[in-house]
């Protein structure tokens, strides 16, 4: 607590020298406790619920399995826990491999984002009035929507005999394909099926943050290069994409992030036999029930995503500035 | 102009089908007589009386409820405290390192923050006894802590836009900083308290993977049977329960934001008033 106001304070501390006991008291309230109180409570209840388990992750992540409750063991004497665990992910197939799934399917989820979310952000940014208030409220719907029932959503398209399916496998046999007519398209459990269901689910992650950003630009500049001859595609690739690169950074890094660690999408759309890293943590941790592996991966895995949260909040705070 | 205008138009028409087809399918499917849950076969409203009686929807439903509730609340008492801090005062030990706190729940994969609450509450049952085992406690604990960063995020926002010259004049006129923070600035910072507050509940009510780390064996919410049915496969009655949840958060949306909207403008019309008056 003194850490924390330590940069504030020297005028009351002198002034309740001075005073009664009871004013004192008070103006101390009125100073000092409420702005304390306001910077302490967040700040000890994240030390204490978010800081506090990465410390315990790690620690964990260098002690080794044992039967026991909890199922973790550490070196009777210093140093106490090895690398063990971070040398076994480096030299093992299954964890590199989820790591490298992981990367790939994020970063082509994250360039279809930015594909589709794009021209998007671009025609809601010059759309004006109630027209824009409902083309942004479409976007930020399904945003609000259970993420859940969104990939479920998918998962009846994708299925064999849905009308999607059989929709595309009628226009399939009937143009391109050339061998025997296929009875329905596999998409279900496919590398296709988790790339289309994280680009779904993220997409209004994309949207948004560009939205900010192109909302922002000043048109006079376009109608300058104009003005000046340039023709409409110049004017983009010369001023509009320029100006809006720290939104598709921003918005790049919100769908790549998270998409890294997903889970959900492909526990429910993926192949089993090419899991991406998040499936792995939670199959090491509940079904192996080896929690110090599990914990290592995780580490291993914020280890990998430093370098891009850091991107990411250096073009957050740069956006906020203006 | 004329051509991009219509690239665009067209880059829109598909996001939104991309957007919507799924969930009208979803829709549309739910009202299907066939126990096929993709293949039509007439129209029933079958699944959705089948779903009012299955007593374990209606518990998961009303446990999911409990616990948005409570975590959002919570949520916004501490998001807000920490919006303000961060907005407010420029100064204090740790300012870095709280910033960061606040700002990493945001986009810090799911997996790892469940897992490493959980690994939080099975080694402090073990040192000091509490949490006694996983259940509604952990799981709220879990869904305020991830979603009081969106709540500071909203609140922080509000307040560096917001004109300081009020809190200002309050504090030369002899408010209180106490005094202050009621009259003026919490006021001020109602709407965004309150979009804050309704992130934070819908955030605790959609929430899986966390839930699924921090929850103890009878903790099932909505999403936590969800996940725990559609692992099998597409069924008739998810496709119900899929689409009144959709209609419920499309109505909700809509009214918040109608009333936002309306408070929006009350409060400029009010503020040109003021203006008009002092002339």
């Amino acid at each position: 607590m003194a850490g924390i106001a330590a940069s504030d304070g020297v005028p009351s501390a002198r002034v309740s020298e001075e005073v009664p006991v009871g004013r004192g008291f008070r103006q101390w309230l009125d100073r000092k406790a409420w702005r304390d109180t306001i910077i302490a409570t967040p700040f000890i209840w994240l030390l204490i619920f978010f800081l506090l388990p990465f410390l315990i992750i790690f620690a964990i992540s260098l002690g080794q399995a044992a039967i026991a409750q909890p199922p973790v063991e550490f070196a009777a004497e210093w140093p106490f826990g090895s690398l063990d665990n971070y040398r076994l992910i480096a030299s093992d197939s299954l964890y590199v491999g989820g790591y490298l799934n992981s990367l790939i399917y994020a970063t082509i989820s994250t360039i279809f984002c930015l594909l589709i979310g794009y021209p998007m952000a671009l025609a809601i940014a010059r759309s004006r009035g109630p027209t824009r208030n409902l083309l942004l409220l479409l976007v930020i719907l399904p945003f609000w929507t259970s993420f859940l029932l969104r990939v479920y959503a998918w998962m009846g398209l994708l299925s064999n005999n849905s009308w999607f399916n059989q929709g595309l496998t009628w226009i399939y046999n009937h143009t391109l394909n050339f061998g025997p007519p296929l009875n329905a398209i596999p998409m279900m459990n496919t590398d296709f099926a988790v790339i289309l269901g994280i680009t779904y689910s993220y997409l209004p992650f994309m949207v948004l943050p560009l939205y900010a950003t192109l909302e922002r630009l000043d048109l006079t500049l376009n109608e300058a290069a104009m003005d000046l001859g340039s023709r409409p595609f110049e004017v983009f690739r010369d001023i509009t994409l320029p100006l809006s690169i720290p939104g598709i950074i921003a918005g790049s890094m919100l769908v790549f992030i998270p998409a890294t660690g997903e889970l959900v999408i492909p526990s429910l759309m993926g192949r089993a036999d090419s899991p991406m890293i998040g499936r792995v943590i939670n199959d090491e941790f509940s079904l192996n029930r080896d929690w110090p592996v599990a914990s290592a991966i995780a580490v291993a895995l914020l280890l990998l995503l430093v370098v891009p949260i850091m991107i990411y909040n250096h073009y957050q705070s740069r956006a906020d500035v203006t | 102009m004329k051509q991009r205008s219509i690239f665009l138009l067209s880059c829109l028409l598909f996001g939104y089908a991309f957007f919507y087809i799924p969930i009208v399918s979803m829709i549309f499917f739910s009202f299907n007589k066939s126990r096929l849950a993709t293949v039509w076969g007439g129209f029933s409203t079958e699944w959705y009386w089948r779903l009012f009686s299955n007593d374990q929807v209606i518990a998961a439903a009303l446990l999911s409820l409990k616990i948005a509730l409570i975590s959002a609340t919570l949520a916004t008492i501490l998001g807000t405290m920490a919006g303000m801090a961060l907005a407010r005062f420029r100064r204090f030990g740790g300012r870095t390192l709280f910033s960061g706190l606040v700002s990493a729940p945001l986009i810090m994969p799911e997996v790892i923050t469940g897992l490493s609450m959980l690994l939080l509450f099975v080694y402090m049952e073990q040192l000091i006894g509490w949490p006694n085992g996983r259940g509604v406690t952990t799981v709220t604990i879990a869904h305020t802590t991830f979603s009081m960063s969106y709540v500071a995020v909203v609140v922080r926002s509000r307040l560096v836009s917001m004109d300081q010259s009020l809190e200002e004049a309050a504090m030369d006129l002899g408010s209180k900083p106490l005094q202050v923070l009621f009259d003026i600035t919490l006021p001020l910072i109602a709407p965004a308290m309150v979009s804050g507050w309704l992130l934070a509940f819908t955030l605790s009510l959609d929430d899986v993977v966390i839930t699924n780390f921090t929850n103890g064996p009878g903790t099932t919410t909505l999403p936590i049977y969800i996940w725990g049915k559609i692992k099998l496969g597409v069924t008739p009655d998810i496709n119900a329960l899929g689409t009144i949840i959709v209609a419920v958060v499309a109505i909700g949306v809509t009214i918040a934001g109608i009333l936002m909207f309306r408070a929006e403008r009350r409060r400029e019309r009010d503020i040109q008033q003021a203006i008009a008056a002092n002339k």
